[in-house]
């Protein structure tokens, strides 16, 4: 067959047989891993909307139409933070940039570090909701006892296909102190 | 081997350092009982607590144990390790070959084994306990909320999957280089086909279950984020590589228990395997299908329209090659001269019941229907008939079938006949019941259940300690047959068995086939 080890078939085909575990392994972390989150990203699945700045494309302001985009903001499992939206729905329309602020409080004594995950529904809008601004791109840092206001900016899409009414924006946001020490995170 | 026939060593050493395909076949098959037996009384634990309504027995952490060590012992234990015994035993035989391949890699392979799973016991006994997360020990449960057992458990994890690669490259390079004269592909036993196609599984997916182990232990002791949402990774992902592992897993369990089956009808019906060729065609189909239906485990997590319509689909197709299998063993049995033994009573009991198992799975593939079955009772009921019901019961088939042979001695026929209609009835008012439970509502991996499911779950407690104490009868069988069974001289122990196995002495020497037969 194409390579040969050795001048004994039974180690010609171990090796083989080696070299197809040693790939599969591999397969895992440098294939399945990268390609799930273009695949999520390239398909809108999962409700992951792009982790890039939005680049604003010269578009028209569609005022014939209106879109509702709800906020909705959770905490994770034992975060401590107080966490909400300062206005729970906007009305806008396709085209334009607006603008809102999430509330944040740190009510703990020392500071923490958390990081906001969007996840937008239905799924398939999420590649009509652009964001120029986000909180989530970064993590955010906030001394203990303090409070912050978190810009988000975002335009929807014009394009967005005419049977989509109402957009859910969700953050959950997580408590990623322990974690704030080792590498950067993927902005999401 | 040296230049002298020798027997076996004596005493220890013997099988500690033992490179003899037919020793290390035998501590397979007595350390994958064992789990069998450990498995099934953490078994019998889940459904004594189940026996009622409420909580009576154990605490429910301890009832997650329970769950997740009885799937992890009979899958990675009991089932996967029996099949390999039986390969080692019976692939040289059935190849003309003197032994396996790498001799003493099989002595690795083996005896990496038991302490591995002496490990993954003792867990029990750490503080936090076992591994609690299921058999599929889904992130985050398994890496955010697992206690610190779970390293442990991470490390079993990659020295059997390390053992089973071993395995399969054994296997593999045995079968594609030491078949004897004569003994083309298409003439080899079905039993030596299926192995050599789960062996290519093996090598392919066990590398795919240790990556995702090791994206855990980086998880959770290295700072990474693969399956935490917070750090940008994503629990799901977990799930498409658990299943993409999983899927081709349970082909692995099965397709050698459809090799066994592939044996034993055709003796007792007297008659060669109907459409031998087609089996080949259809096992391996059945190989390549089961790397592309992995999502079919997780229709509810959001998949988008098209994906659940792929998997659905693709998923569908695997009925026709397992059809195909199935009508084959049918037309092997019509117009047979039947006899029914105890292997062929367990070979017609598998065929009936996996059948039902596959019927059962395909109502589970179609979309739109499992989100009302998943995780429910119902997917308990349907991978029992097809875990047990087809990989245990051929399993001991092929034990009742070949023990003769390799021990020369007979099994009492009439406890192997008891053994099966205990075993047959057993596991039927056990699972039955599942099915629907399943279907009104009860969710699986729950200690505590609501009370209208009260009286089917008392029948399926009842149903498992029957199924359970019957394997004692088979544990006696065997060492009463070993000790002081019916000799038995002939070579073809049934009459029968066709095959190169059945041409040598019977007991079986310990040497075999140290001179080539020539298959015409």
């Amino acid at each position: 067959m194409l390579i040969k080890v050795s001048d004994n078939p039974i180690v010609n085909t171990s090796a083989k047989l080696v070299a197809v575990a040693i790939i599969m392994f591999a397969f895992v972390f440098v294939v399945m891993v990268p390609l799930y989150d273009v695949l999520c990203e390239a398909l809108g699945i999962n409700g992951k909307p792009s982790g890039q700045v939005y680049t604003a494309v010269q578009a028209k302001v569609d005022e014939s139409r209106t879109v509702s985009v709800q906020f909705i903001a959770t905490n994770n499992d034992g975060m401590p933070w107080e966490f909400a939206p300062t206005a729970t729905i906007m009305k806008v329309h396709p085209g334009a940039v607006n603008g809102t602020v999430f509330f944040a409080r740190n009510p703990m004594p020392d500071a923490m570090v958390a990081q906001a995950i969007p996840s937008v529904s239905p799924a398939r809008a999420a590649q009509y909701l652009h964001k120029t601004e986000c909180f989530c791109f970064n993590r955010q840092p906030l001394d203990g006892g303090m409070s912050a206001e978190l810009p988000l900016q975002f335009i929807v899409d014009q394009d967005i296909p005419s049977d989509i009414g109402t957009i859910t924006l969700s953050y959950t946001i997580f408590d990623v102190t322990d974690m704030a020490g080792s590498a950067a995170i993927a902005a999401r | 081997m040296g230049d002298h026939h020798h027997g076996p060593a004596k005493g220890l050493s013997r099988w500690l350092f033992t490179t003899n395909h037919k020793d290390i076949g035998t501590m397979y098959l007595w350390f994958s009982f064992s789990m069998f037996l450990l498995g099934g009384f953490f078994a019998m634990v889940i459904r004594a607590e189940l026996f009622q309504p409420g909580m009576q027995l154990v605490e429910p952490a301890f009832f997650n144990q329970m769950t997740t060590l009885h799937g992890l012992i009979m899958v990675f234990g009991a089932i996967m390790p029996s099949f390999v015994g039986l390969a080692n035993w019976l692939i040289p035989m059935m190849i003309g070959a003197p032994d396996m391949a790498l001799p003493r890699l099989n002595n690795w392979s083996f005896w990496i084994l038991p302490p591995t799973f002496l490990l993954l016991a003792s867990t029990l006994f750490m503080e936090g306990g076992a591994p609690q997360a299921g058999w599929t020990f889904y992130a985050p449960l398994s890496t955010t909320y697992a206690g610190p057992s779970v390293t442990y458990f991470i490390f079993c994890i990659h020295v059997l999957g390390l053992s089973s690669i071993m395995g399969s490259i054994n296997i593999i390079a045995t079968v594609m280089n030491m078949r004897a004269p004569g003994m083309t592909y298409m003439k080899m036993p079905l039993f030596v086909w299926t192995w050599l196609i789960t062996a290519f599984l093996l090598v392919a997916v066990m590398p795919v279950l240790a990556g995702l182990v090791t994206m855990m232990l980086m998880d959770v002791h290295f700072g990474t984020s693969f399956f935490s949402a917070a750090g940008g990774g994503d629990p799901v992902l977990f799930q498409h590589i658990f299943w993409f592992f999983g899927h081709p897993e349970v082909y692995i369990i099965i397709l050698p228990a459809f090799g066994v089956i592939s044996q034993i009808i055709p003796a007792f019906s007297r008659k060669p395997l109907f459409g031998y060729d087609s089996m080949v065609y259809a096992t391996a189909s059945i190989a390549f299908l089961s790397f592309i239906v992995w999502a079919h485990h997780m229709y509810t997590v959001g998949m988008p329209l098209a994906g659940e319509l792929f998997f659905m689909y693709a998923t569908m197709l695997i009925a026709v090659p397992t059809g195909v299998k199935v009508f084959n063993w049918v037309s092997t049995m019509w117009r047979g001269s039947l006899s029914f033994e105890t292997p062929m009573l367990f070979s017609i009991g598998f065929l009936i019941l996996f059948t039902i198992g596959g019927f059962t799975g395909l109502m589970l593939s179609i979309a739109p229907a499992d989100f009302q079955y998943h995780d429910s009772y119902f997917v308990v009921a349907h991978f029992h008939y097809v875990m047990v019901a087809g990989a245990v019961f051929s399993m001991t088939a092929a034990i009742y079938f070949w023990l003769p042979k390799w021990c020369g001695r007979m099994y009492n026929e009439t406890m192997g006949k008891t053994h099966f209609w205990i075993s047959f009835i057993g596991f039927n008012i056990a699972f039955f019941p599942q099915h629907f439970v399943g279907l009104a509502g009860m969710p699986r991996r729950v200690p505590d259940y609501a009370l209208q499911f009260a009286d089917f779950n008392m029948m399926s407690s009842i149903g498992a300690f029957i199924y359970g104490a019957s394997q004692i009868l088979f544990l006696y069988n065997v060492i009463a047959t070993i000790r002081s069974g019916e000799p038995v001289s002939d070579e073809k122990v049934w009459d029968g068995a066709e095959g190169l196995e059945w041409t040598i002495p019977t007991p079986a020497p310990y040497h075999t086939f140290e001179t080539p037969p020539l298959v015409k």
